[in-house]
């Protein structure tokens, strides 16, 4: 009895290992097939597999993009590579640029990191713009991505105008106007009138609710709206001097010290948790984040949120397509960042990820998810987006902003707002901060 | 001197394994050959004999060259020049600078300050509460695998799942931890923010993965000490917790000592757990640096600021600090050998 078991089980396992065996073989075989049907229509040229290196979700894949490409031109095979963090995908970007092996025919660039870019690795891209029509592009964004002596290093992706989300249904407890455009109208111009609503909001605020996520977004957009950041035009580092930083500091300072933030930090999982959870009734929302909003919020916010324009036309994030020159595949490179990044191309992105395009001539057939409209209440989304769009200042970036913004927003407001220190103290700390970053 | 025993035992059968390789018996033997000049065969057998173990760990040694050594030699290199992430090819020698520019930093001795308190808090009760765990375990209970393995689980789990539930736990807002503290009347911590206790936070995940790993080793340890030790412990009168004191602990004392060196070097390297509790530019360790680990110091700088040649000198000075802690726990080793000797 007990050997006839342990002989059957021998018989089981010897039948299973055949059969992964032919299992694995005719995977194999399979593979082949596939490989040889493929090479069979490239006509004799062989294909051509193009990589594009991106970070967190371009939205390409999704919008079905790259099968399209794929099927326009059947030579070319596309494979993306995404890395979820940029503070990872950036380091890996340019140690791989340096070293002239590893990046990918296609590299996206983050706008915190063009200036980096463009200021030291302008050798290692193509010269993009001399194959496409530049005027295409808002005149900033091109700026961003243009050398000194004029050589462009990436195709404009998207840009991220800022407008006001807000919750209908707080507003109108708190005895506030919920209309979208009376509220824009009474915040008109700057961002401390909507900080200044904020005060008003408190006094009869719903229980258990802020008026804003976090004094940080606050300074984020603020500045985003003004025209000079950290660094002059002629690239010196002025953010203690710097009008912007001033006001969105003072705007930030009102929100940290006045108990009108709900103190939370913006892409954790508790922000993600605050927006299921309804615990505060604004937050400055460029275009890209509405996706976001209505997944986190869920199906409780829906027709409850709506979206006003912002006090000041504003931007934040935004991205890059350059084509590194170690590529062996530049001009296939080049045309696939030259038709990802075109109108059309854009607006198909947007009617997906709700990513707004930098080309204007894309702003007219735009057409936002339905889904997505409903969510906000039917806000006229494409024209308060494309209204914020047109009127962005230029404002002078430089190679440092990104580590400069994080001291500025998670030492110096995160101590004011968390931690009870003064705005003196906030201040100096961020100070003490930069120093270090800029090597002083 | 039991203990010394134990260790000595398996160490010297370990070395007589490879010392007489099967073919120095045979290749001794010279079989086949005429006297006077070997013959091909007996050479090869006399070169199998001789090259044989090194080809064997040459693989080792040779990806450890490439991808451990000369990086490590090459950070030297760094340390020792003013290298920036966006302009690797532009290195310039500054000599001592960066390191000059850490002592006179205060993030510096702040993050050096953290990885200490947030290791002792850490490895102290971590280790205790694995030496009890182990000495429950020992005891004969049913189901004893399913414990072990049990114990095992939090050590499988990856940081980043970990961390993020503790985070949520942790959280200032409706997080579990501040509402059981509500039920005794404690006012919600903010966990993240506060000196202490962010630190006991990113302590308490760093203890929660590693107790079970650590008791397991303790187990294993109690298992391989003789029967008849606590047999005769008992005939002379001693109870469970004068056995546990007597016997069990002096002779756990090597593998004791081996936890503990490698959990401080564990602490010395903290680096993703209170990454992934910072969450968004986590590795800025709070608004305060208050639980930024030199581990997390060192990326800041690197990665995040681009300073690679700073970032290097942090590296050499973590492994100075390791080597410290390495000479302090060998001379402590001595003292308590010596003393147990007298004693």
């Amino acid at each position: 009895m007990r050997t006839s078991i342990r002989r059957s089980r021998g018989t089981v396992a010897m039948v299973a290992a055949a059969a992964l065996a032919t299992g694995m073989l005719a995977g194999c075989a399979s593979d082949s097939d596939d490989g040889s049907s493929d090479s069979g229509n490239g006509d004799g040229k062989g294909n051509i597999t193009l990589t594009v290196g991106t970070f967190g979700v371009f939205g390409y894949k999704q919008a079905g993009l790259y099968d399209e490409y794929m099927k326009l031109h059947p030579d070319i095979n596309i494979k993306e590579n995404v890395t979820t963090r940029t503070d990872v995908y950036w380091p890996k970007v340019l140690t791989r640029l340096q070293a002239g092996s590893g990046a990918d025919d296609i590299q996206a660039i983050e706008v915190g990191n063009i200036t980096e870019a463009v200021q030291t690795q302008a050798a290692k891209f193509v010269d993009i713009g001399k194959d496409v029509d530049k005027s295409q592009w808002l005149d900033w964004k091109l700026a961003q991505a243009t050398t000194q002596d004029g050589k462009t290093i990436g195709l404009g992706t998207d840009i991220g105008p800022m407008a006001v989300c807000y919750r209908k249904d707080l507003f109108a407890k708190a005895g506030l106007p919920t209309d979208r455009a009376k509220l824009a109208e009474q915040w008109k111009g700057d961002w401390s009138k909507y900080v200044d609503l904020g005060k008003q909001y408190m006094k009869k605020s719903p229980k258990g609710t802020k008026y804003v996520d976090s004094a940080a977004s606050v300074y984020n957009a603020s500045l985003g709206g003004s025209t000079e950041r950290n660094y002059d035009k002629d690239g010196k580092v002025v953010w203690d001097k710097s009008q912007g930083v001033k006001d969105a500091w003072d705007d930030a300072m009102t929100v940290a010290t006045s108990n009108m933030s709900a103190k939370l930090k913006q892409f954790d999982p508790t922000w993600d948790k605050g927006f299921a959870n309804g615990s505060f009734a604004t937050v400055a929302c460029p275009a890209w984040m509405l996706g976001y909003i209505g997944e986190k919020a869920g199906d409780s916010g829906k027709g409850k949120w709506d979206v006003a324009a912002a006090p000041t036309a504003s931007n934040w994030g935004g991205s890059f397509l350059g084509v590194p020159t170690e590529s062996k595949h530049q001009k296939e490179a080049v045309a696939l960042a030259k038709w990802l990044t075109a109108p059309e191309q854009q607006a198909k992105v947007f009617a997906k990820q709700a990513s707004f395009p930098s080309t204007p001539s894309a702003y007219a057939g735009l057409k936002p998810q339905a889904d997505t409209t409903a969510y906000f209440s039917d806000a006229p989304l494409t024209q308060i987006f494309s209204d914020a769009a047109k009127t962005i200042p230029a404002q002078p970036l430089g190679p440092k902003d990104k580590p400069i913004d994080t001291a500025i927003s998670d030492i110096g407001i995160l101590q004011v707002e968390q931690k009870g220190k003064s705005p003196a103290q906030g201040w100096d700390a961020a100070s003490k901060e930069i120093k270090d970053v800029l090597g002083q | 001197m039991t203990s010394k025993e134990a260790l000595a035992h398996p160490a010297s059968s370990a070395e007589t394994a490879p010392g007489i390789p099967p073919g120095a018996v045979r290749g001794a033997r010279g079989r086949g050959a005429p006297d006077g000049a070997p013959s091909w065969r007996s050479r090869l057998y006399r070169w199998d004999t001789k090259a044989s173990p090194y080809a064997f760990v040459t693989p080792f040694f040779v990806l450890f060259g490439v991808f451990t050594l000369v990086p490590l030699l090459y950070t030297v290199w760094y340390s020792l020049h003013d290298v920036q992430l966006s302009a690797l090819d532009h290195q310039s020698w500054t000599g001592l600078a960066n390191y000059k520019n850490l002592l006179s930093s205060d993030f510096f001795w702040n993050a050096l300050r953290n990885t200490f308190t947030i290791g002792v808090i850490s490895t102290v009760p971590q280790l205790m509460a694995a030496l009890w765990l182990a000495h429950m375990l020992n005891y004969k209970l049913r189901g004893s695998t399913v414990w072990r393995v049990v114990m095992l689980t939090p050590y499988a789990t990856s940081v980043a799942a970990a961390t993020l539930v503790f985070t949520l736990l942790y959280s200032w807002d409706g997080g579990m931890v501040n509402w059981i503290l509500h039920f005794f009347g404690v006012d919600p911590v903010n966990w993240r923010e506060s000196d202490w206790g962010s630190q006991f936070a990113v302590s308490s995940i760093v203890i929660w993965r590693w107790t079970g790993y650590n008791a397991l080793i303790y187990l294993a340890a109690m298992q391989a000490i003789p029967a008849d030790l606590y047999e005769s412990a008992a005939l002379d009168g001693a109870n469970r917790r004068q056995q546990f004191w007597h016997v069990t602990i002096p002779q756990l004392r090597p593998t004791v000592l081996f936890t503990i060196v490698v959990s401080t070097i564990g602490a010395t390297q903290l680096f993703g757990e209170p990454l992934l509790f910072g969450g968004v530019s986590g590795t800025k360790g709070g608004s305060e640096h208050q639980y930024q680990t030199l581990g997390l110091y060192m990326y800041d700088q690197g990665w995040i600021i681009g300073n690679l040649g700073k970032a290097s000198a942090i590296a050499w000075t973590m492994f100075l600090v390791m080597l410290i802690i390495a000479a302090v726990n060998l001379l402590l080793t001595r003292w308590l050998r010596r003393s147990d000797d007298r004693g």
